[in-house]
């Protein structure tokens, strides 16, 4: 399993309802569910990942995230989890709040665009950043909202949710998941634990 | 047509019968004393009866769901892209039931049985069936065949809904529901197209409520008519832009009512041939079933508590052109699914072909079929390796 999705996957309480954003090929959903007694739902658009969920015995609904979370009554889940999904979107914050009408609980995670070796990019070399956690060009990358770790404090203080828990780490590489010191600098990838 | 089946195909199918003299009570109020199914199966039960797969079909459909009756067959059964070995309801793996539901026309008791009451044929006196009879019957087939769980239910639009009420009063006996380019319940629109359809039949001078048998005739122009809306209903706008266009079958406009369109020409030749295979009475019959499907209406509107009995797990698949039965129809069940509580998986796929899209081949929707059947066929034959 990547990095990040282990980190998540220790994060999640045995047998809890979970709606996982953007589930990709479900492999999260299928080791929580055969681990964990967790039960619910990934989101997907992703033709090929359904598929692989559906081989999996994961329950994957096609839809997209951009159209909102309107279908699903407040508080259907204990927690939602969205990972590499939150820079896609139109609306974050939007999405945030949704997150947090469906559940009391979210994990996301997501591109730290303030890690290092982005500012020297940006900074010195005076080119968009190229990097493992954001692997497109400028002209035809998804991703539409970059932000940083210390953004996304300010977005979940500013719509008074509160952080209970987050972390910093290079996702590729194992072990490397911890609270830096300096994580806005540091941390290639950051994931945060938001309650309502 | 086929001079060597194919690898993929099941190759050459027989009919059977199933006589059952216990009587049905139906949800009209009125019983069938008896009556017969006839069905065809692919594939091998297992030991354990345990990788049986139902399938339900549509308005017009019958047992004949895949292969060849005959080496000459022009064209093989209805749902022959989906069945088969190596197809996505593998037939390797899966023991494949396909029924003619009662009221048919293709073996199966129905208006033109013979009444054991009367000794003439029932036409018109045919009780009307609702999906929950041909739930209860179809039943009756499995108990016959020694089936007591199916590994999964499966139908496309009708054949969909009769999978819902297997679902919901069924519950113990259905372990997984393919739910294709269905609805939870006909919309307006959806009941006021099968009107017209009944209205065209029932006005055919030929039809003589529906004892047109003993009139020695066929209410042919009634049910052309009918099927040609139906037709309709059943491609796409872009669908037949893409195959009729404008396109003329003669060489300039003649200025009178003869064909002049493809499309014209392509629809009479529909109602044509459909108007000698099918009988006037059970297309009035599977209509109406149609329009009384209505599970949330038995619940106060409820769906999710219409669903509440339900215990297996669900695919939902819907077509992005169909309109007949649209993706949001399909979003309503699946919503209503994930409120009760449901495992439900859904995929909306992308295909040109409309409401019929159910019933051709699609990449993407054998990957996502294929993909639920294969992690069943997985579950049965790992279950049974247990056992063992």
């Amino acid at each position: 399993m990547r990095a990040d999705l282990a980190l998540i996957y220790d994060w999640v309480p045995q047998g809890a309802r979970v709606l996982d954003l953007g589930c990709g090929d479900g492999t999260l959903l299928a080791a929580l569910s055969s681990q964990k007694q967790v039960t619910g739902y990934g989101l997907e658009i992703d033709s090929d990942g359904i598929s692989r969920c559906l081989e999996k015995g994961v329950d994957v609904i096609e839809q997209d995230l951009d159209q909102g979370l309107a279908n699903i009554p407040d508080d259907t889940f204990d927690l939602v989890i969205m990972t590499q999904a939150l820079q896609v979107l139109r609306r974050p914050d939007l999405m945030l709040d949704e997150m947090l009408r469906v559940a009391h609980e979210c994990i996301i995670a997501f591109p730290n665009f303030a890690w290092w070796r982005h500012r020297l990019s940006l900074g010195i070399k005076g080119r968009m950043p190229v990097s493992r956690s954001l692997p497109h060009a400028w002209y035809d990358t998804p991703n539409i909202h970059l932000s940083t770790f210390r953004d996304f404090s300010d977005l979940c203080r500013m719509q008074g949710h509160t952080i209970t828990d987050r972390a910093v780490g290079n996702g590729s590489r194992e072990g490397q998941w911890r609270h830096r010191r300096w994580p806005n600098l540091f941390g290639q990838d950051a994931i945060f634990r938001v309650r309502r | 047509m086929p001079e060597t089946l194919s690898s993929t195909s099941v190759g050459l199918v027989t009919p059977q019968v199933a006589r059952f003299d216990t009587p049905l009570m139906l949800a009209c109020g009125r019983e069938l004393p008896a009556f017969e199914l006839v069905y065809e199966t692919y594939g091998t039960l297992n030991e354990t009866a345990s990788n049986a797969i139902l399938i339900c079909h549509a308005l017009s459909g019958h047992h004949h769901a895949a292969g060849y009756h005959h080496i000459d067959d022009r064209k093989p059964g209805w749902w022959d892209a989906h069945i088969g070995p190596g197809k996505s309801i593998d037939t390797r793996r899966f023991f494949v039931i396909a029924v003619n539901n009662l009221g048919g026309c293709h073996g199966s008791t129905g208006p033109s049985s013979e009444n054991p009451a009367t000794g003439r044929i029932w036409g018109p006196d045919f009780p009307l069936m609702t999906v929950t009879d041909w739930v209860n019957s179809q039943a009756m087939l499995a108990d016959r065949l020694g089936i007591a769980r199916f590994a999964a239910v499966v139908g496309g639009s009708l054949g969909g809904m009769q999978v819902l009420q297997w679902a919901m009063s069924l519950p113990e006996r259905v372990a997984n529901a393919v739910v294709v380019a269905a609805t939870p319940r006909l919309s307006a629109q959806n009941i006021a197209f099968n009107e017209v359809a009944r209205q065209a039949i029932r006005s055919d001078p030929e039809f003589f409520d529906g004892w047109y048998t003993e009139h020695q005739t066929l209410p042919k122009q009634g049910l052309r008519l009918a099927r040609m809306v139906g037709h309709i209903t059943y491609l796409s706008e872009h669908s037949m832009g893409a195959r009729f266009g404008r396109d003329l079958r003669t060489d300039s406009l003649n200025y009178g009512y003869d064909v002049e369109f493809e499309v014209e020409s392509y629809l009479r030749y529909q109602g044509d041939t459909f108007s000698t295979r099918f009988d006037a009475n059970t297309y009035l019959l599977m209509t109406k079933a149609l329009d009384y499907f209505d599970p949330a209406g038995e619940h106060d509107d409820d769906l999710p508590k219409a669903l509440s009995t339900a215990t297996c797990r669900f695919l939902v698949v819907s077509f992005t052109t169909d309109w007949r039965f649209a993706p949001a129809r399909s979003r309503e069940l699946v919503d209503a699914l994930l409120r009760a509580g449901k495992h439900v998986s859904y995929a909306n796929i992308d295909s040109p072909h409309g409401h019929d899209a159910f019933l051709l081949p699609n990449e993407r929707y054998e990957a996502v079929l294929g993909g639920f059947m294969m992690r069943i066929a997985n579950d049965v034959e790992r279950a049974a390796g247990d056992n063992s």
